[in-house]
């Protein structure tokens, strides 16, 4: 195996120079992982100013200015900083390694795609000290409040935005540049793990609407810098474009967001059930018809611009439509822990969570499908609860699994079971009281994005915080755990887990500095 | 786990669910309003009919789960069976999710093509958003009535808002001039912005719009008790979004008649105050009160205003400068800033009095009393 010629490669630079010029993807993997954690944090904290602010009804901490810079600058954050890069680093990590692949295909633009990054959100964190305050028209900037009445650091946010996008574009490529020229002798498409099938679709989903919000911010750029009036009515633009336009390429982002979660889940549920997964092929076709999907429903988030009926009535239809193939998806998971040999580590805790509480999420996201309904839910607590369930149990959880269970293949050393533990069981409890009561605030007509809340709000509200501020603070367990890892303890076996299946399982763990420069045995690669 | 830790857990859980069944029990009804319109109703049928499908449903799988949870783990010895992929299971549980499916778009498709069928209205009223209030602006048959028109602003008070004063039970969600409706009638509601968008939303009626500029959108209720009912403006609208609440006072014909004509003699009066002349003493008792309803929260208490974007008033070049030119700034805004224009917003002795009061508060002593008459001829001459 490829360990076993080690000393014919060269190792990692020494010192800085190591990380800011390699293009090596397990280095590059590592730098994402790290930068959304910190953006993690960051992010983690605005949403603790939020919660603090909300503990009780007046105005304690902030002014209602500051209250939506957080709200803004907490959405941008988690959704570009912490999701979607963690996710490229797993990519990173993993995708090369489970293909037989001895590095991404294009690795002096994954540095490159990696290194804009930092440089984006410093632009972006910077406003916050800026005269004009940070941006304060919610993540979903609709014109004019982001155009007309925008402070003046909406510039900024513009350029940071298209500085990520540029990455985001740049690590799609260079993930479908790899899985498709790439792949290990023997590693038919239909044999690759879904971890690299819902990457895949996810790339193309990224290159289809990445430029979508590049238009859109830009349009907007030209609205504020250079007198056009795409979103300005009393120049003859119409503020609804902005949003049809915003939410083409938000909607397909929601599963930017969550189709490699369900990659990981699907690689960690029959690891620990000890049982192949139960339909790999449905899952892949429900994987691609979702992705099919995100691309009509756009106007799901938009029942009450006042579309005429016709539209309404589509969007509704489409998007429940997509109840079926993330039913598919939910089954097969079930169906595969179904009579299988199950053991609960902390990664498989996770994964589990994530089927409960995504799912969770899928019923709240089916009820908001139905148009009617919508009216009463619409820009309420009860669509915060709903997307921070499919996002913060969803797609964060996912992560948290990964990291568990691929982090004895990155370092070498078994992470702290009994801490693992203690931060899932806390996690676990600090999601459900944060945003569970949530759906109660909004049913009973809470609005979202408001610093202060009439009286009857009162209750839930406190309890909301508490969660908050418990899974706030578990998150430094995960911290903990991470760096007593890499520092050291139980030798992992190549296999580390029992039940694993796949290539990178087949490598030394740590994963030396390169693998496969020769393919891997085809005896290796087995049906999925 | 240890002993000690699992009881800590244990704890922990029960001290969290009592915690949350108290709150429960004391907020049952947090569940969506029934409300107090035949849309309303038939909302809240639609909404529970989808939450217990999807109790159902989850019922189902997290019970499979639950059940494999439980029984098929190593622990207990179990053996992992090898059966896989089945063509005719993954076609069962496709074919019966979408059945589902239609069985809950039927009843949805019903509500809303009644929700949309804003036809045959009895009463119009235009709706107006601005930051941060709402205009009601009742549409006429006869153009030689008297308009009725008049803007709703939020009543609680800043003292409130900043725990000096104790909040009241309708903290937030208290206006000064609430919209009032007949009911029993269908009330055709136009809804639009003057500057970003908002939406109007009542719970109560399951009604909710975006105001968006530029664009007219409909809706309309038909209301079948008499009662008041409370809203929010739901679209984020800036720093004030939080404290833009809607207020609707439905009465009986007769009392709703009454109303209107009152409103209608008010209409009268205060065009014929316009001519009036007001004392200084008056000037500054209302220009301040209206100061801390309408301006404060940009130019903030004391006129210290939140540089960059909402200037200071205390000792500002245009407060303390001309006179004129600072009437012509309120009336007609800043374009492309946040100060909008009061015009329309305020009367002419309500802008008499507002001139007056900056011009002589927050340090500025320049000793000038605005009469209502100044303020018309600057209107007239826009026109
Ligand atoms: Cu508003």
């Amino acid at each position: 195996m490829s360990a076993a010629h080690d000393d014919h490669h060269h190792g990692p630079a020494k010192g800085i120079s190591r990380w800011l010029f390699t293009t090596n993807h397990k280095d590059i993997g590592s730098l994402y992982l790290w930068f959304s954690f910190a953006m993690f944090l960051l992010g983690g904290t605005f949403a603790m100013v939020i919660r603090a602010e909300l503990f009780q009804p007046g105005l304690q901490l902030v002014d209602p200015n500051f209250f939506n810079q957080m709200t803004t600058m907490h959405g941008l954050i988690m959704v570009f900083g912490a999701v979607m890069p963690a996710f490229v680093g797993l990519a990173n990590w993993m995708i090369p390694m489970m293909i037989g692949a001895p590095d991404m295909a294009l690795p002096r633009m994954n540095n490159w795609s990696f290194w804009i990054l930092p440089f984006a959100f410093a632009m972006l964190s910077s406003t916050l000290l800026m005269e004009s305050g940070a941006p304060n028209f919610g993540w979903t900037f609709y014109a004019p409040l982001s155009t007309t009445y925008a402070p003046s650091s909406v510039t900024f946010f513009i350029f940071a935005v298209h500085i990520m996008g540029a990455s985001s574009i740049m690590g799609a490529i260079n993930i479908i540049a790899t899985v498709l020229n790439m792949r290990a002798p023997g590693m038919t498409l239909m044999k690759m793990p879904l971890f690299v099938w819902t990457w895949l679709i996810t790339a193309y989903l990224l290159i289809a609407v990445m430029p979508v919000l590049a238009g859109v911010v830009t349009m907007m750029l030209f609205d504020i810098h250079f007198g056009t009036s795409f979103f300005n009515a009393a120049g003859g633009g119409d503020p609804v474009l902005f949003q049809h336009v915003f939410w083409f390429f938000g909607h397909p982002e929601v599963y930017i967001m969550i189709l490699p979660a369900f990659g990981v889940v699907s690689a960690i549920i029959p690891t620990f059930a000890r049982k192949r997964l139960f339909g790999y092929d449905s899952m892949v076709y429900a994987t691609a018809s979702i992705a099919f999907l995100s691309f009509i429903v756009w106007a799901h988030h938009m029942f009450t611009v006042g579309m005429p009926i016709a539209g309404e009535l589509f969007f509704m239809y489409a998007t429940m439509l997509i109840a079926v193939p993330t039913g598919v998806k939910v089954f097969n998971w079930v169906a595969t822990m179904f009579r299988g040999s199950m053991t609960f580590e902390t990664p498989m805790l996770f994964a589990i969570a994530f089927v409960v509480l995504f799912t969770m999420g899928g019923f709240t996201g089916l009820m908001l499908a139905i148009t009617p309904a919508d009216f009463q839910y619409h820009d309420t607590y009860f669509v915060v609860a709903h997307f921070h369930y499919v996002l913060v149990p969803g797609a964060v959880f996912s992560i948290m699994a990964a990291a568990y269970y691929w982090l004895p293949k990155w370092t070498g050393y078994m992470y702290d079971e009994r801490l693992g533990k203690l931060h899932f069981w806390l996690s676990f409890i600090g999601v459900n009281v944060l945003f569970f009561p949530q759906h109660f605030l909004g049913l009973a007509g809470m609005p979202r994005r408001i610093p202060d809340y009439a009286l009857q709000f009162a209750d839930f509200n406190w309890i909301s915080s508490i969660g908050g501020f418990l899974f706030g603070a578990s998150q430094l367990i995960l911290l903990f755990v991470v760096i007593k890892c890499i520092k050291g303890g139980k030798k992992a076996t190549d296999q580390v887990w029992e039940g694993a299946q796949g290539l990178e399982w087949t490598v030394a763990s740590p994963a030396p500095y390169h693998t496969f420069a020769t393919p891997p045995d085809p005896k290796l690669i087995h049906d999925q | 786990m240890l002993p000690k830790a699992k009881l800590w857990l244990a704890l922990t859980i029960a001290a969290l669910t009592s915690m949350l069944s108290t709150s429960l029990q004391a907020a049952w009804d947090l569940n969506m309003p029934q409300g107090v319109t035949q849309i309303s109703r038939e909302t809240y049928d639609l909404h529970m009919q989808i939450l217990w499908w999807c109790v159902a449903i989850g019922v189902v799988v997290f019970g499979v789960m639950l059940w494999s949870i439980i029984n098929h783990r190593k622990s207990k010895g179990a053996v992992p069976a090898t059966f896989h992929e089945s063509t005719k299971v993954e076609i069962v549980w496709t074919v019966i999710p979408f059945i589902i499916l239609i069985l809950m778009a039927i009843p949805a498709t019903r509500v809303l093509t009644e929700a949309y069928d804003a036809s045959e209205s009895e009463l119009d009223i235009q709706i107006t958003g601005y930051q941060w209030r709402w205009e009601y602006r009742y549409l006429r048959d006869d153009m030689n009535e008297e308009e009725v028109s008049f803007f709703s602003n939020m009543s609680t008070s800043r003292e409130e808002i900043n725990n000096q004063l104790p909040k009241q039970e309708t903290y937030l969600l208290d206006v000064d001039n609430p919209l009032v409706i007949p009911i029993n009638k269908k009330v055709r509601f136009l809804l639009t912005s003057n500057d970003v968008i908002h939406a109007w939303w009542v719970p109560d009626f399951a009604v909710k719009k975006d105001a968006i500029p530029g664009f007219i959108n409909e809706m309309w209720t038909i209301v079948e008790e008499p009662g008041v009912y409370r809203g929010q403006c739901a679209e984020l609208c800036g720093i004030d979004h939080g404290f833009m609440p809607i207020v609707v006072h439905a009465l009986p014909q007769d009392e709703y008649d009454a109303w209107y004509a009152g409103q209608q003699e008010q209409a009268a009066a205060a065009r014929a105050a316009a001519n009036n002349t007001i004392t200084m003493d008056d000037a500054l008792a209302q220009g301040e009160e209206i100061y801390n309803r309408t301006c404060v929260a940009c130019h903030q208490a004391g006129g210290t205003g939140l540089a960059p974007a909402f200037p200071a008033l205390a000792g500002s070049s245009v407060v303390t400068g001309d006179l004129t030119d600072n009437i012509d700034l309120i009336l007609n805004g800043v374009p492309g800033t946040a100060m909008a224009a009061y015009n329309r917003m305020l009367s002419p002795v309500e802008l008499a009095s507002i001139v007056t009061y900056i011009r002589n508060s927050f340090g500025n002593s320049t000793g000038d009393l605005v009469q209502p008459a100044d303020v018309n001829a600057l209107l007239q001459e826009a026109q």
